[in-house]
């Protein structure tokens, strides 16, 4: 028996219905053309309620489906029927969130597609094979928005600015300990 | 770049602005060739993987060469130092998933990242690598996973964690060598790593109910920070409680006070994690459920839609089985009938409905009159099985509900819902003798503009069984004629069948009926012409209005009781074989087939090598009947009324396999042994079996037929033949040697020896029980079926069947000891129900009806009680159904 709370997918659909990213954990939609079909009713069956302040949630082919918008961006996160909403609410928060803080509040389709990159490594540190990583915000958001260059290598290679960013960073570090 | 401006709230515009506009497969490709320059430049490098990434999450596919050539270019960007670009990397390389000798390629750099100072490396190189990797790889790297799980960076030890769970499937012997590690990680003090490490210790346990037991013991009195984990140990104590049942002495659960004591977590996850595992304990009583229901209450007014929709969702499952439990939410519940997500107002309609008493009933059908318009079709039709059950509940009430229903059907809707209210007003006027006048008429009103030709038929063919016996069937022709001349082919010729049923049974109406069904005679269509000048002879149209007798009315009315994949099969037969004789519709075999799954049971027995199974393709049915009234010995005994599945009574592997079956005649039974010789250097000649039926006194052998020769590898059947009372379910315990003679043979010529030796081989005893006497034969509406048997001879009795295993198991039992056919899907027990009925039906020994409902009860302590009620058109056969379950 599996009981391990799991996630089947997560979708980040524009207000056309259309992919702008989307992750499939489970076997229940084995093609494209399943994929498609999927959105497109789990698009049709929402897009005209109003889920702009709260998280709002319906059941689709026995799936639970929670979902919020804002702008022209839809998230969507899909779980088993079996499944406790509540902590699918919370991986949908966490993603809601963490796109929020990455995109610096231009939540909307343009930026998103901008900064596809880190919309996708966002969706990759909060669920992996469809197990929960991670539903904090800031902890999403901090680990896709490292630094860029690897703090590891050696400091000739960081430029005078990078190099003092980490040096900050290892001071604070410290100092928290 | 100024032309946006020019009209910047155009749609097509804001397509203008996306960065993947235009993009296209092959020059995506093309730029991936950037990954090879000498001098990486990182960030045009993370551009071009952001585009591939894009591709393939659209939906587009790589060809083999195309990912190989995209996977060794990307490689080749481990010699960055960019985190960015090497985050990517990591992306790219799982979404490539590349195959094994790919893989060895990136180890080495992924090996490397694993071991890195940079812990976000580490993390990523150890989630990428045991995705891509396989057993061979996990060995070696084992080492470094170990101490990744008790890494004391929590996002390096939570990846190889989740990492484990996800290995377990396929490695599980390697995963399990970890315990020791996770273990130590379960006590983590970051709370995501105890949630991953919590549920790896789980998997690799689950087998071990006494570790899981023990598992649970220790958290649930130690502190788990984690509400994912808190979670997560909900589910594993619910699971222990469901394996160790409850204590019936003091009525304690074990564990219960930790679940209730969740229900007063800070986290919301939690609380509705607990609530729900209460409310699904098995027999969970109400001094248990009543704090659950408490929480789920408070959540029913929460501002988030996802805190209601649990809640009402968990509530409308507890109204199923403890409706008294849940009527303390009524009126949170009634607020949400106009809550904005129709998916909560829906469930809540739907508890409201199972909760409410009979004084509620009104003011609720008056609310749902006016949420019905502004919801979906599915909605509506689960609105509408509750309000079926709801009438059911309280018939007295049916005016009102039948009304609404009546409403509703009116209004626009898809077919499935239009069905579902149908079939919910044919249930009320079926069950609701009261409701059966206003019922028809709304149905006749439905069909006078109703789109939905099948909806038509069904309701034509229901009309014509039940529209006779009201009060005044007069009223009903006008509807069913007006079909006849409106509708399509396949209405007007169901119209025309229940203008017949009219017709049939009442006399009075037949002038008239003839004059419609002539007026038919004349229509375009082959069937509906047909049909008209069928039952104008039958009813006697020639103008003599005569009293219509029973077998006309047995053909209008009577119920196909023949399976229609047998009829199938049976005219399939006939049309092969061209024949000067009409279909004989008796020919057709009545039983109900289970063959698929005695193949499938058959070829599992065989030892491996032998080329045809024992019994080949089981013939069945009519195939039996021709195989045995071509033995001449035989051909005398009649029709053959049942064939048993076949019966083993050798071991599998053994020298010799042989199984029985056995026929049943009126005065005969005829035992079929199905032989087959598994030693290649061996014939067998001049095969038979002895019988001893010293144990079946009312059985007297009458012949046999041996089996001339039984080579290696290919069956064959000796018979032997009994006779016994006539139409008596005569039972007995039947002894069985096998006699014959063995020849050598050369394997390598395959000529046989001249001399043989006599040798005999003992096989196992098989009985003749009652339920060999009884054919499947199933009923399409029991009730209908058991109300027009009568009471006649009915028997009722009531026996204690001592503590059984479940009530699934006794009611199973009883079914095979009749060997009836389980009806309308009550063979089915759902768990955790105390009682419950069964319906059976099935042909006796002299082609006698019978048909049986069980009812079943269960009590604490396992012991099972039941009652039993026959029907059947002969006493005797009553009274014989009693006695075979008294003997069994």
């Amino acid at each position: 028996m599996e009981t391990c709370p799991s996630v089947k997918n997560i979708l980040l659909l524009d207000s056309e219905g259309k992919r702008i990213a989307v992750k499939y954990y489970s076997d229940d939609w084995p093609t494209n053309n399943a994929k498609e079909a999927f959105e497109k009713a789990v698009f049709n069956k929402t897009q005209k309620t109003n889920a702009r302040t709260e998280a709002e949630i319906t059941m689709l082919e026995n799936n639970i489906l929670v979902y919020k918008f804002v702008q022209d961006l839809y998230f969507y996160v899909t779980g088993g029927e079996d499944e406790n909403e509540i902590i699918l609410a919370a991986v949908l928060q966490g993603f809601f969130d963490a796109v929020g803080i990455l995109l610096r509040g231009n939540v909307d389709k343009r930026e998103a597609l901008e900064n596809l990159d880190l919309i996708l490594l966002c969706i990759d540190e909060i669920v992996d094979g469809g197990i929960i990583l991670e539903t904090d915000a800031n902890s999403i958001a901090t680990k896709v928005a490292s630094n860029s260059v690897d703090a590891g290598a050696p400091l000739s290679e960081q430029t005078i600015s990078q190099a003092l960013a980490t040096a900050r960073e290892h001071l604070a570090r410290s100092l928290l300990k | 770049m100024a032309q946006p401006f020019l009209k910047k709230d155009d749609d097509r515009d804001d397509e203008e602005y996306s960065p993947f506009l235009g993009i296209e497969k092959g020059a995506v490709l093309q730029d991936a060739r950037v990954f090879n320059d000498p001098q990486l430049d990182a960030r045009r490098c993370s551009q071009v993987i952001t585009k591939l990434l894009y591709l393939l999450n659209q939906g587009e596919t790589f060809t083999k060469i195309e990912a190989t050539e995209v996977f060794f270019s990307v490689t080749k960007l481990f010699q960055s130092k960019d985190i960015g670009l090497r985050r990517m990397v990591y992306l790219m390389i799982k979404e490539l998933s590349p195959c094994a000798d790919e893989v060895i390629i990136v180890t080495s750099s992924l090996m490397k990242d694993m071991n890195s100072r940079t812990d976000m490396y580490r993390a990523n190189a150890i989630r990428v690598l045991c995705r891509i990797t396989d057993g061979t790889l996990l060995t070696q790297i084992e080492r470094y996973l170990k101490q990744a799980i008790v890494d004391k960076n929590p996002v390096v030890a939570s990846a190889a964690l989740v990492s484990g769970i996800h290995l377990l499937q396929t490695n599980p012997e390697i995963v399990k060598r970890w315990s020791n590690e996770v273990q130590e990680a379960v006590q983590s003090r970051a709370a995501l790593v105890q949630f991953h490490a919590l549920a790896l210790l789980h998997q690799i346990r689950q087998n071990d109910r006494l570790a899981v037991s023990k598992l649970v013991t220790s958290l649930t009195k130690g502190t788990v920070r984690s509400p994912l984990a808190q979670c997560l140990l909900i589910r594993y104590t619910s699971q222990v409680i469901r394996e160790s049942g409850v204590n019936t002495q003091s009525g304690d659960r074990p564990f219960y006070d930790y679940l209730e004591g969740c229900l007063r977590h800070k986290a919301e996850m939690v609380i509705f994690e607990a609530a729900r595992a209460i409310t699904e304990l098995s027999g969970v009583t109400t001094r248990e459920l009543t704090p659950a229901i408490t929480v789920l209450q408070l959540f029913l007014s929460s501002s988030k839609p996802v805190l209601r929709f649990a809640a009402v969702r968990t509530l409308n499952k507890v109204a199923m089985s403890h409706p008294m439990a849940v009527t303390n939410c009524n009126i949170d519940m009634e607020s949400l009938i106009s809550d904005q997500n129709r998916s909560i107002a829906t469930l809540a309609i739907t508890t409201l409905l199972k909760t409410g008493n009979e004084s509620s009933v009104d003011r609720l059908m008056k609310q749902i009159t006016n949420f019905m318009s502004d919801i979906a079709d599915e909605f509506k039709i689960v609105v509408v099985e509750a309000i079926r059950s709801l009438c059911l509940k309280f018939p007295l009430k049916y005016r009102s509900l039948m009304n609404f229903l009546s409403n509703i059907l009116r209004e626009e809707g898809g077919f499935e819902y239009k069905k579902a209210i149908v079939d919910s007003i044919v249930i009320l006027i079926r069950d609701i003798p009261d409701a059966k006048e206003s019922g028809l008429l709304h149905l006749c009103e439905f069909i006078e503009d109703c789109e939905f030709t099948y909806l038509s038929t069904q309701i034509l063919h229901f009309l014509g069984n039940e529209g006779p016996k009201t009060s005044d069937p007069s009223k009903y022709i006008r509807y069913i004629y007006n079909r006849v001349i409106l509708e399509n082919a396949t209405v007007r010729a169901s119209a025309v069948s229940t203008l017949a049923k009219f017709g049939a049974m009442i006399d009075s109406l037949k002038p008239r009926i003839f004059i419609l069904l002539r007026r038919c005679l004349f229509d375009n269509d082959d069937e509906v012409r047909d049909r008209a000048t069928l039952y104008l002879n039958t009813l006697g149209g020639d103008g003599s209005v005569v009293e219509t007798d029973k077998d006309v009315k047995e053909f209008l009315f009577g119920s196909l009781d023949i399976p229609l994949t047998n009829m199938e099969t049976s005219l399939k037969n006939y049309i092969q074989n061209p024949s000067e004789e009409p279909f004989e519709i008796n020919s057709v075999p009545r039983e109900v087939k289970s063959q698929p799954l005695a193949e499938k049971k058959a070829p599992g027995k065989k030892p491996t090598g032998l080329g045809t199974p024992l019994t080949g393709p089981t013939p069945v049915g009519d195939t039996y009947e021709r195989l045995l009234s071509s033995i001449p010995e035989f051909a005398s005994f009649g029709k053959l009324f049942k064939s048993s599945g076949p019966v083993e009574l050798t071991e599998a592997e053994t020298e010799y396999a042989v199984n029985v079956i056995k026929h049943i005649f009126d005065r005969h039974v005829v035992f079929q042994y199905n032989c087959s010789n598994t030693i290649p250097e061996q014939l067998l000649e001049n095969v038979f079996v002895i019988v001893d039926a010293s144990e079946a006194e009312e059985f007297s052998e009458v012949g046999s037929k041996p089996l001339k020769t039984l080579p290696y590898d290919t069956p064959g059947q000796t018979f032997v033949a009994f006779e016994k009372p006539e139409g008596f379910p005569s039972v007995g315990k039947f002894s069985n040697v096998l006699r014959f003679a063995v020849k050598e043979v050369d394997p390598s010529t395959g000529e046989a020896e001249d001399d043989g030796v006599e040798d005999e081989y003992q096989l196992e005893d098989f009985e003749v029980v009652a339920a060999d006497y009884m054919v499947k034969v199933g009923v399409s509406n029991f009730r209908n079926a058991w109300e027009s048997m009568g009471p006649d001879f009915e028997r009722i009795d009531e026996y204690g069947l001592g503590p059984r295993e479940s009530l699934a198991e006794s009611v199973n039992a009883v079914i095979s000891l009749l060997g009836m056919q389980p009806c309308e899907g009550t063979e089915v027990v759902p768990s955790n129900s105390r009682s419950h009925s069964c319906l059976l039906s099935g042909v006796y020994i002299g082609n006698v009806k019978v048909l049986v409902r069980l009812s079943f009860g269960i009590d604490a302590s396992k012991e099972v009680a039941m009652k039993l009620a026959v029907r059947s058109e002969d006493e005797n056969v009553s009274d014989a159904i009693h006695v075979i379950v008294a003997g069994g």
